[in-house]
């Protein structure tokens, strides 16, 4: 079978996975249409009970407990069976959407022998994708968002029955120095590349698995999982001081060469391999697409309650579903004939609670030669300090530098430090200020960040000297007005502003860009970090 | 799967599988947390912990594990009387957990179908005498954090809700995973681990070979490799149970205290409690090697996972932690 077009890439997986249920699963990225149709069609490979997950399931429902409607009918204490049970093929529609505590549930379930597990990924930006903790657990990725509707076929052809293969120590050695030429670190990649080849041996009919079924297994676990391009020299140079040279001179006598499978695997790679690569690390553990709720059912400001069945993170009001119940006692009674107090399923009221969303301090920093160079190592410090005290203001920070023509994300949101100073090691600084261009990138952060559920403020740290207009050009004129205009859209979209002006004189066209914003005005000319995140924590409010 | 990975099969990551050991040596030393990249092993070495762990002996039915059947809670309605071996109990606790999961609740069951007030235990309860392990303990959310730390601290669980006033015990080794990029942990919570280590995937081609191999031929040998493997987890089980007893005969000299009292002060690490654990962890470290007296060698092998945590963090301090802890041994230690 060839390993071109996505389609077969994908059939394949399927019939590995077939084979041998402990590969973990597929994810399988690609909009609803004919192609994904097609391919759920041919999942009846894995058998035919297939398990129906979706991430709005609730623990009851995922690993079982009482039923409470048929519990409440009969009498008596009625049980049902969660669906995590037993080794069948689970599908999950709608994996992007997958809130982190059920991908915890699903994968202790993976770890413990469950699945394999078909998640079907309906992702659109490249912000959206399959939790980590889950994708990690399955060996295969598959993007059929490219796939015409004519290349769909499938296949019947019977499967055979798996049994045990042999492999030789030289070609597990290449599994896994390919695995670490292509940077990852994970272990579970090479693993799973392993049992990928045995079960195309299997496939294959083969006692021995051969370099064919290596280089398969590679390209298909591997090429989704690389992080860097691979480059087809010995890896480190750590591991060549050891005297085991036996090994060594085996893995150059192989037939395949790692270059040829490498090769393989890049053709495989995705274009915009390094931008994923980024979106992945950018994505601090919240952020998965499923937006947080403002109204939420656990903690906060209690609101009224309201009308809800018991699941399993809500909380019963139990007065008001007693309030709710009362008045049909009577004839609840009659109906049954049954003594005693009586509650239907309509009668639950769950609490409710509002809660204030994170709040997302979003730093545009000029760092143009005219704002001189060390108001951006102010900045810097001052979002490191803000970070530090996160934790008891609950706040995200974010970064963003304009210089020259452009403005450039720095920092995407995040709590951490780790990350942080790992980011802000380097900042260049120097060339013109085009305002403009910076606040169109805070906006457009603060606009995604909003979709997420925080609660952005923008922090803009200029002398306003703004002398590059949008489109790049060197106009002073024109750069206030693009700059003017920014200000306007921020404020028609809600979001909240602060101005700090660290010029030595302040700034006419600042104060006006401030008014525009309706944003609180900071002069500030010599502000060291300390300053600066008490000046911004004050102007906020906690 | 029947059986876990076994404990002693894990290839190299010594350090984490050390601090799991001076836990079940000494379970007051605290949990242990674990902070590292993806597929290095943390899951595996957790769920591999619990057929490492020595059995308790526990009232039979109990809900809390309780030892005696006079410490039986009297919400238990428990008639028997009969304790009996079982495993150490180790708990997953999963991110998306509510706080009625975590510290029980009405039963709805028996309110509804029996109209009993009665109490449903949850994770905390099941935990009691073992280990609660979290994963991505980094993300979880704030208010089962905070419910947690309380728990921790008073070795109790209260239950004050919807007319039910339960209290029971609940002492629990916290084993803690996570990946520190996707975020940092409250200090707070930080301070309650009393180990912490980080792993990383090993980088030399051998080591990932054996870690693939071995992973092989607990998948498709299982009854062999457990054979082999379970003979080498029992033989470290023992050590645990002969370093527990070995443990009060211990001798600590005056000597090693001061080490370790001088080693916090340099390190500027808040509190005592990093002198408490880090002279828990080396006593239990020794009595794990069999020696007879504490050393400045004990000290030394326990002080960056009983430490590296504790340090104020400096947000301008581009190396990590672990480099500074090793750096003040050298210079307080020589």
């Amino acid at each position: 079978m060839s390993l071109d077009s996505p389609w077969d890439r994908a059939l394949l997986a399927l019939r590995l996975l077939a084979i041998d249920p402990g590969l973990g699963g597929i994810t399988i990225r690609a909009r609803a249409g004919p192609v994904r149709d097609g391919l759920a069609a041919s999942l009846d490979v894995l058998g035919s009970a297939l398990t129906k997950l979706h991430p709005a399931m609730t623990d009851d429902v995922l690993l079982g407990g009482m039923d409470l409607s048929a519990t409440l009918a009969a009498g008596h204490v009625v049980h049902k069976q969660g669906l995590l049970q037993g080794k069948q093929p689970l599908v999950l529609t709608m994996a992007e959407r997958t809130p982190a505590g059920f991908a915890a549930r699903v994968s202790a379930h993976l770890d413990t022998g469950g699945g394999p597990l078909i998640a079907f990924d309906e992702g659109a930006d490249t912000d959206e994708i399959v939790p980590t903790a889950l994708a990690e657990r399955m060996a295969f990725h598959i993007d059929l968002n490219d796939v015409r509707h004519g290349e769909v076929n499938l296949s019947n052809t019977p499967l055979p029955t798996a049994y045990l293969t042999t492999h030789t120590p030289a070609q597990l050695a290449q599994i896994v120095t390919v695995a670490a030429q292509c940077g990852i670190s994970s272990l579970r990649a090479p693993s799973f590349a392993l049992r990928a080849a045995q079960a195309h041996a299997v496939l294959n009919g083969r006692k021995a698995v051969s370099d064919e079924d290596i280089a398969t297994a590679c390209t298909l676990v591997f090429a989704h999982r690389a992080t860097q391009m691979p480059e087809a020299e010995p890896p480190t140079p750590e591991s060549e001081s050891e005297p085991n040279s036996g090994e060594k001179t085996q893995i150059t006598d192989l037939d395949l060469p790692n270059e040829l499978l490498l090769d393989a695997i890049r053709a495989m790679l995705p274009d915009d391999l390094l931008d994923r690569v980024a979106a992945a690390k950018n994505r601090s553990g919240k952020g998965n697409g499923t937006g947080a709720t403002r109204k939420g059912n656990r903690r906060g400001r209690p609101l009224p309650s309201r009308a809800g069945r018991k699941g399993d993170d809500a909380r019963i009001d139990l007065v008001a579903t007693l309030r709710t119940a009362a008045p049909w006692q009577t004839i609840r009674r009659r109906e049954s004939g049954r003594d005693g107090l009586q509650i239907r399923a309509s009668d639950f009221r769950t609490k409710r609670f509002e809660e204030r969303s994170d709040r997302l301090l979003i730093f545009a920093v000029d760092a143009s030669g005219s704002a001189a160079l060390a108001r951006l190592a102010e900045a810097k410090g001052a979002v490191e300090l803000l970070l530090a005290q996160a934790y008891a203001r609950r706040d995200h920070v974010a970064l963003v530098s304009f210089r020259g023509t452009e403005a450039e994300v720095l920092l995407p949101p995040t709590r951490s430090l780790v990350q942080t100073k790992r980011r802000l090691a380097s900042l260049p600084g120097g060339g013109g200020t085009p305002l403009a261009a910076g606040l169109q990138t805070a906006l457009e952060q603060a606009l995604h960040a909003g979709r997420r559920g925080l609660t952005p403020t923008i922090c803009i740290l200029t002398d306003g000297r703004a002398n590059i207009a949008r489109d790049g050009t060197a106009n002073r004129a024109q750069a206030a007005a693009d700059a003017q205009q920014m200000a306007q859209t921020i404020h028609a979209q809600g979001v909240e502003a602060l101005v700090i002006d660290t010029g030595n004189r302040s700034a006419e066209a600042l104060k006006a860009l401030s008014q525009t914003l309706n944003a609180p005005y900071l002069p500030l000319p010599r502000a060291d970090a300390n300053r600066l995140s008490a000046a911004v924590t004050d102007a906020l409010g906690d | 799967m029947t059986n876990p990975f076994p404990f002693s099969a894990i290839v190299g990551q010594e350090e984490m599988k050390q601090a799991m050991i001076l836990t079940a040596i000494d379970p007051s030393i605290g949990g242990v947390l674990v902070f590292g990249d993806r597929g290095t092993g943390k899951s595996t070495a957790v769920r591999a912990l619990a057929a490492l762990l020595p059995p308790i002996r526990a009232v039979k039915g109990c809900p809390v594990n309780s030892e005696k059947p006079a410490l039986v809670p009297e919400w238990a309605g428990l008639g028997s009387k009969r304790t009996a071996e079982r495993p150490t109990p180790v708990v997953d606790l999963p991110l998306g957990a509510t706080e009625d999961r975590v510290t029980g609740a009405l039963d709805i069951e028996k309110a509804l179908a029996h109209g009993e007030k009665a109490f449903e235990p949850g994770l905390l309860a099941r935990a009691n005498r073992g280990y609660l392990y979290i994963d991505e303990v980094n993300l979880l959310e704030d208010h089962i954090v905070d419910l947690l730390l309380d728990v921790a601290q008073s070795g109790e669980n209260v239950v004050e809700r919807e007319g039910l006033s339960i209290r029971h015990p609940a002492r629990f080794v916290l084993v803690g995973s996570g990946n520190p990029e996707e975020g940092e942990l409250r200090p707070q919570l930080l301070d309650r681990f009393g180990l912490s280590v980080e792993v990383a995937s090993p980088k030399d081609v051998d080591t990932r070979i054996e870690v693939i191999k071995r992973r092989d031929a607990y998948e498709n040998d299982n009854a062999a490799f457990m054979l082999r493997w379970q003979a080498e987890d029992a033989a470290i089980r023992d050590r645990i149970l002969k370093a527990r007893k070995a443990l009060k005969r211990l001798k600590t000299p005056e000597q090693t205290l001061r080490d370790v009292a001088e080693l916090c002060l340099a390190l500027g690490s808040d509190g005592l409690r990093g002198e408490l654990t880090l002279l828990k962890a080396a006593r239990a470290h020794a009595a794990f090697r069999n020696d007879t007296a504490l050393t400045r060698g004990h000290v030394r092998a326990a002080a960056p996972m009983a430490l590296r945590h504790r340090l104020r963090r400096d947000p301008l301090d581009e190396a990590g932690s672990g480099t500074r802890v090793t750096r003040v041994i050298e210079d307080v230690l020589g």
